[in-house]
Order: C-alpha cells, then sequence, then structure tokens
C-alpha cells in the first residue's frame, strides 16, 4: 500500500465524514464550515491526481469565494440551531431511503465498470500551461459566454438583490 | 489493490447520494443550496479523475466550466434567497409553497 493508496483513502473519509456533518449539523454555521472542510478534501484529491490548477481554483472559488458568500448570508440572517426549521421524522427517512436506494441502484450499475488504472505517468496535463493551451485554442467561445454569464449573473442578483420601496426617497436606490 | 477509476467511481457516487439525501432531508433553503454544490463538486470530483485515467484535458476544461457556472448561480440563488427573507422573513421552503396556490 503506497502513499497514493493511503493519501486516497484518508481523503476519501474526510470528505464523506465532513459531507456527512453538512447534511445532520443542526447549526448552518457547523455546515457550512464542514462543506469548507469537504472542498479541502475534495482539492486534495485534485493535487493527488496531479491537476494542481484546479486544486488551487477550487480552494479559491469554492472554499474561498462561494462559502465566504454562504457565510455571510447566515450570519446576516442571523441563523442558528434554535430557529432551524426541521422536517418530520417520517420525511426525512424518506430522504434517507430515497437517497440510499439511488446509491444501490448506481452502485449496482457501475460495480462491473471495467477498471482504469490511475495513470501515474502523465503528470503535466493539469499544469496551467497545458490547460491555458487548450482552454484557448479549442475553447474560446465557451470562455467568452461565460463572461457573458457572469455578466447576466452580476447584473441579475443587483436587481434581485434591490430594495424595491424605492421611489419614497429619491435616489434611494 | 491500487486505486483505480471505480475507486473514484464510488467516492463521487458516495458524495452524490449524500448530496441527494440533505436535498430531500432539509428545509432550509441554504442547506438546501450547499447540497446542491456538494453534488456539482462530487461530478467535478469523478471528471478529474477520468481526466487523470485517459491523459486527457478537456475534463479538466470542463471541471473549470462547472466552477464558471456554480459561481453564477450561487449568487443569483443567494440574492433570490436574501429578497425572500426580506418578505417573509424565514428561509423556510414550505413558506415557499403558496407558489401552488
Amino acid at each position: 500500500m503506497g502513499i497514493y493508496d493511503i493519501l486516497f483513502w484518508a481523503l476519501s473519509a474526510i470528505a464523506v465524514g465532513c459531507a456527512l456533518g453538512v447534511i445532520l449539523s443542526r447549526n448552518p454555521v457547523n455546515s457550512v464550515m464542514y462543506l469548507i472542510l469537504t472542498f479541502f478534501s475534495i482539492s486534495g484529491h485534485y493535487i493527488l491526481m496531479n491537476a494542481q490548477f484546479l486544486a488551487i481554483v477550487n480552494v479559491i472559488v469554492y472554499a474561498g469565494a462561494i462559502m465566504v458568500l454562504f457565510l455571510f448570508v447566515i450570519m446576516l440572517m442571523n441563523l442558528n440551531a434554535d430557529v432551524e426549521p426541521q422536517k418530520g421524522q417520517l420525511v426525512q427517512l424518506a430522504g434517507v431511503i430515497s437517497g440510499g436506494v439511488l446509491f444501490l441502484v448506481l452502485l449496482a450499475a457501475i460495480k462491473t465498470a471495467t477498471p482504469i488504472p490511475i495513470d501515474k505517468a502523465s503528470i503535466d496535463i493539469g499544469l496551467i500551461t497545458n490547460l491555458g493551451r487548450v482552454l484557448f485554442k479549442d475553447y474560446v467561445l465557451p470562455f467568452e459566454i461565460s463572461s457573458v454569464l457572469f455578466l447576466s449573473a452580476m447584473i441579475g442578483a443587483v436587481v434581485i438583490g434591490r430594495k424595491e420601496d424605492q421611489g419614497v426617497v429619491k435616489g434611494d436606490a | 489493490m491500487p486505486v483505480n477509476t471505480t475507486h473514484y467511481l464510488f467516492l463521487s457516487l458516495l458524495l452524490f447520494s449524500i448530496g441527494i439525501m440533505g436535498t430531500l432531508m432539509r428545509r432550509n433553503a441554504i442547506i438546501i443550496f450547499m447540497c446542491i454544490e456538494l453534488m456539482l463538486n462530487s461530478v467535478n470530483l469523478l471528471l478529474v479523475a477520468f481526466s487523470k485515467a485517459y491523459a486527457d484535458a478537456n475534463a479538466q476544461l470542463f471541471v473549470f466550466f462547472i466552477m464558471v457556472v456554480a459561481a453564477a448561480e450561487v449568487a443569483v440563488g443567494l440574492a433570490i434567497i436574501v429578497m425572500m427573507y426580506r418578505k417573509v422573513h424565514s428561509v423556510d421552503i414550505n413558506i415557499l409553497n403558496r407558489l401552488k396556490h
């Protein structure tokens, strides 16, 4: 059992345990912290698979930007375990059973998949020189369209989040 | 047994199922959002694993674009949740079912 396998099992255990913590903890702030830990362990998997650029982007974008946004909204609304709405036991059990059944069905479907060994020789795939060449050669149009998507998402967030009682005080938008 | 793609299939399937369970179990809209992010990340992990197995960089670009779309989605979704909280002072999705009536 090499160092790769040990790291794989350790990171997988952290990822699955923290993912369970996300859905089981009562306090939303704890859920956010568990999700950040899950994202960090997934970034560890990326580093393990020589996808260094994606690992860094995952930490910066997900664990940095998106989760801080979640934390900010949760603290803005002052949510805690006391005001956390809970579903009934029956509905929770139904949710667990449906998720478990989906897990079992897909597990049975992919159980017989031909295992492909993770190629330890190709180490320069995830480097930014290679990814940048592919991005700006084959994926120029999606790249430009995603900038339009970002612009529209930004405008949409501003328009939706704006206070609607403008006009009462002039220029208070 | 050395680590191969089947291990990554099982891991991302487990994370995806946990995300589904959380989406079905919780009533807090923000937690449901976080479970959706968890499912997106499990798919990302699988794409990177197959990119490594086939020595192909295209899958990693797809992960990049999934992250882009997820960031845009979170910006708009959290704006909608904040607006809803301002109106009804709750993030309980059972309050939102008045769209049915």
